[in-house]
C-alpha cells in the first residue's frame, strides 16, 4: 500500500508541507541559496490549489508583495537566507507597524555579507530579533528536524494569524538540505487558526486600529466592504497618521505588550531528561540535534545530562529557562554563532557563571565531540 | 457623485505648501475617476513616502501608504490577490525613480494592471530640496550646492523601454488634458505610466530662481507642447505632452489564471 503521507524529503519541502497544511494562499520571493527549494516547490504546488506564486525582482519586493497580499485577506509567506533576510528589514518592521500577519523563512547560512552561502549558521539569531529599526516586539520560531519544522511552520501561521504580528521561521541550513523522514498530520489533526474578523457591518463606521480590551485587532479585508487607510507611520484608531505622544506611546505599547504578554502562549519547547539533570544543555535548531547525541551518550554512561531544545526564541522565553536551569550545576548552550542565545540564558538564570558555551563558527556542523571537548573543559577533565 | 465625495474631509488640511502642484493632480484625477463614474469600494491607492505619497490619505478609497519606493511591490501584491479592483499607484520622481526605480521597470516589464503616476516635481520636497533622479544636469538643490552634475532620466522613455504598455506625459498647467489622459490610463488593461509635471515652488522654484508657482506654471504652458507638433519639430528642446504608447499585451494577472489551470489540469491528468 502506498502510503502518501509519508514522505522522505528535505527540511525547505517540510516547511512547504507545513505551509500549505496552514493555508498559504500567497508567496512571493525571489532565488537564494540555501532556501530557494521553497519557493520552486511553490510555483510548483500553489497554483496547484489556486494559491498564487510570484518570483519577484529582489528580496525587498517579495516582502512588500506578501504584506499587500495579506491585507487583503490572504495568509502569506516569502522565504530567504541571510543577505534577503536583511534586505527585508525595513518591510518587516512596516508589517509590525501596519499589523499585517505575515510569515518569514530565513534558512540561516554564514555570514556577515555574502559569508558562506552553501554552509550552515545560526548567526542570525539577533538579526532576526532587532534587525528592523526601532523598538517592537517579533516572534521567532525555529525546529531541529523535519516533523517539527512541519508542526513549526503551522504554529508560525497560527501566531502570525491570532495576533496579527510577521513570525520568522528561523531554520538552518542542515535542517532545510537534510533528508529524513516526515509523516504529514491528517486533515484536522493540528489546529490551524484564523485571524480575527470584524463584525462591523458594511456601511458603519469601521476603526482599522482600534483593538479590543485584549489587545486583539478584529480586520477588515482590505479592498471590500470598509474604506481605510493603512500606514507605516504612528497612526490613530483611523489608520491616519499622527505624533500625538499619547497616541505614539500607546500604539508602540501596544505592539509590544500583545507579544510580550502572551510569551507562554507563544513559547515552544522540547526537553529530555532534564528532571535529575546536572548538567543543562540548551540548544535549537540543527545544533539541538549534536546536543540531544551527547545526552543520549552519556545518560547511557549514568551521567545526568539533559537538554532544553528551544524552539521559541522569541520573544524569549526566560521564565522557561530559569526554572528548568534552577538545579543544573552547569548550562552549556550548544548553539553556531558567537554566543547570542548564551547572552540570553545568562540574563534569564540566576548565576550566569555557570553558563557555558559551545559553539562552531566556522560553516561547519557542530558535532557531539565539539560538545564533548567543551564538557571536559567544565568538568576538569583537560582537553 | 460630486469631487469633493472622494475626499476625506476629516483629515484636511493637507500638508502641501502654497503653490504645490500636488493638489491640481489630486483634482484632476477624482475628476477622471468621477467622470468614470467609478465608485470609492473599487479603487486601491498605494502610495510610498514623500510628498505625493500623502495623496493617499486624503481620500476615501482603499489606501495604502508604504514605504520609500515600494509602493509598486506592495500594489503587486494587492493586485494579484484581487484583480478586480482598479489599483492607481501615486509616486513622486525621486520615489519612482531614485529608490523604486527597479519596482518600477519590473511592474512595467511584467504590465501588471496598475495606474503608476509620477508626480515630477524635480526634487525631494518633504526631506527640503535635495537633487532627484529628475532634477536634471545644470539645476540646483541643497545637495548640489555647485550645480547638480547627474542627468535625468526621461521617465517615458524609460517606461516604454521598460515595457509600459500605456505611457502618457501632461503637465499641472494642461489640466484638460491631464483629466482625459488619467482617464485613459486608469481603463488601461495592462501597466500604465503617467508622468505630470507638478510645481515645487518652495524648494526647486526658489533653488533655482524660476519663480513662485504661476510663474512656473507658465512655464509647463511655454516649454511643452503636442506630440509631434510643429513646434517640436522647431524647437527640440520642448518637452513633448500626450500619449506615447498605447498597445494591447496580455495582462500579468490575466497570465497567471492561465498559470493556475495549466496546474490544476496537470494534477487532474496524474
Amino acid at each position: 500500500m502506498k502510503k502518501d503521507n509519508i514522505k522522505f524529503i528535505q527540511g525547505n519541502e517540510a516547511c512547504v508541507e507545513g505551509a500549505l497544511y496552514a493555508g498559504l494562499d500567497f508567496f512571493a520571493g525571489y532565488p537564494i541559496t540555501p532556501s530557494t527549494e521553497i519557493a520552486e516547490l511553490l510555483s510548483l504546488r500553489l497554483p496547484q490549489k489556486g494559491g498564487k506564486f510570484i518570483q519577484m525582482e529582489d528580496e525587498i519586493a517579495s516582502m512588500c508583495a506578501i504584506i499587500g497580499a495579506s491585507l487583503t485577506g490572504n495568509k502569506v509567506m516569502t522565504a530567504t537566507s541571510g543577505p534577503g533576510f536583511s534586505l527585508m528589514q525595513e518591510a518587516l518592521g512596516y508589517a509590525v507597524m501596519a499589523e499585517i500577519p505575515c510569515v518569514v523563512v530565513n534558512v540561516q547560512r554564514g555570514g556577515p555579507s555574502t559569508g558562506i552561502p552553501t554552509h550552515v549558521s545560526q548567526g542570525d539569531v539577533n538579526q532576526a530579533r532587532w534587525g528592523t529599526h526601532g523598538d517592537h516586539a517579533i516572534v521567532t520560531i525555529t525546529a531541529s528536524n523535519h516533523q517539527d519544522v512541519f508542526k513549526t511552520t503551522v504554529d508560525a501561521f497560527n501566531i502570525s494569524e491570532t495576533y496579527r504580528t510577521p513570525v520568522i521561521l528561523l531554520y538552518d541550513e542542515v535542517v532545510g538540505h537534510m533528508r529524513e523522514r516526515l509523516v504529514v498530520p491528517k486533515k484536522g489533526e493540528l489546529p490551524l487558526a484564523q485571524r480575527l474578523r470584524t463584525s462591523v457591518k458594511e456601511g458603519v463606521d469601521y476603526h482599522p486600529y482600534l483593538p479590543r480590551e485584549d489587545g486583539r485587532l478584529p480586520m477588515s479585508d482590505f479592498g471590500a466592504v470598509h474604506r481605510y487607510n493603512v500606514t507605516g507611520l504612528f497612526h490613530d484608531m483611523w489608520g491616519f497618521p499622527s505624533d500625538n505622544p499619547d497616541i505614539v506611546h500607546g500604539l508602540l505599547r501596544h505592539l509590544v505588550d500583545k507579544i510580550q504578554n502572551n510569551v507562554h502562549e507563544i513559547t515552544r519547547y522540547r526537553e529530555y531528561h532534564l528532571k535529575d539533570a546536572e548538567i543543562v544543555l540548551v540548544s535549537y535548531g540543527s545544533s539541538a540535534r549534536s546536543a540531544n547525541h551527547v545526552v543520549v551518550s552519556r545518560r547511557a554512561r549514568g551521567e545526568r545530562l539533559g537538554i532544553l531544545e528551544l524552539q521559541t526564541l522569541w520573544p524569549f522565553p526566560y521564565d522557561l529557562v530559569r526554572e528548568k536551569c534552577a538545579n543544573a550545576k552547569y548550562v552549556v548552550v550548544v548553539e553556531m554563532n558567537m554566543g547570542q542565545i548564551m547572552e540570553e540564558v545568562r540574563r534569564a538564570v540566576d548565576r550566569p557563571e555557570k553558563v557555558f558555551l559551545a559553539n562552531r563558527i566556522d560553516g561547519s556542523f557542530i558535532k557531539p565531540t565539539d560538545i564533548r571537548s567543551i564538557l571536559r573543559l567544565i568538568q576538569g577533565k583537560g582537553v | 457623485m460630486a469631487v469633493k465625495d472622494y475626499i476625506r474631509e476629516r483629515f484636511f488640511p493637507h500638508i502641501w505648501c502654497p503653490g504645490c502642484g500636488h493638489g491640481i493632480v489630486m483634482n484632476s484625477l477624482l475628476r477622471a475617476l468621477n467622470e468614470l463614474g467609478m465608485s470609492k469600494n473599487e479603487i486601491v491607492m498605494v502610495s510610498g513616502i514623500g510628498c505625493s505619497a500623502r495623496i493617499s490619505g486624503y481620500l476615501d478609497f482603499h489606501t495604502l501608504h508604504t514605504l520609500h519606493g515600494r509602493a509598486l511591490a506592495f500594489a503587486t501584491g494587492v493586485k494579484m490577490s484581487r484583480p478586480e479592483l482598479n489599483l492607481i499607484v501615486p509616486m513622486g520622481d525621486g520615489d519612482a525613480l531614485a529608490i523604486g526605480g527597479n519596482h518600477f521597470i519590473h511592474a512595467a516589464r511584467r504590465n501588471i494592471d496598475l495606474t503608476a503616476i509620477v508626480m515630477n516635481n524635480r526634487i525631494y520636497g518633504m526631506t527640503g530640496g535635495q537633487y532627484s533622479p529628475l532634477s536634471g544636469y545644470g539645476t540646483m538643490a541643497t545637495t548640489a550646492p555647485y550645480t547638480n552634475i547627474d542627468h535625468a532620466f526621461d521617465t517615458v522613455e524609460l517606461a516604454t523601454a521598460a515595457g509600459a504598455t500605456f505611457v502618457a506625459r501632461s503637465t499641472t498647467y494642461h489640466v484638460q488634458q491631464l483629466t482625459k489622459i488619467l482617464k485613459q490610463a486608469v481603463l488601461h488593461e495592462g501597466f500604465s505610466v503617467v508622468e505630470i509635471l507638478t510645481q515645487c515652488p518652495t524648494y526647486f522654484g526658489r533653488k533655482n530662481r524660476v519663480g513662485g508657482a504661476v510663474e512656473m506654471m507658465e512655464s509647463y504652458k511655454k516649454n511643452t507642447t503636442s506630440i509631434g507638433s510643429k513646434a517640436k519639430k522647431e524647437n527640440p528642446d520642448l518637452i513633448e505632452r500626450g500619449i506615447f504608447v498605447q498597445k494591447e499585451m496580455p495582462e500579468y494577472c490575466d497570465e497567471y489564471d492561465k498559470v493556475i489551470e495549466r496546474a490544476k489540469a496537470k494534477i487532474a491528468n496524474e
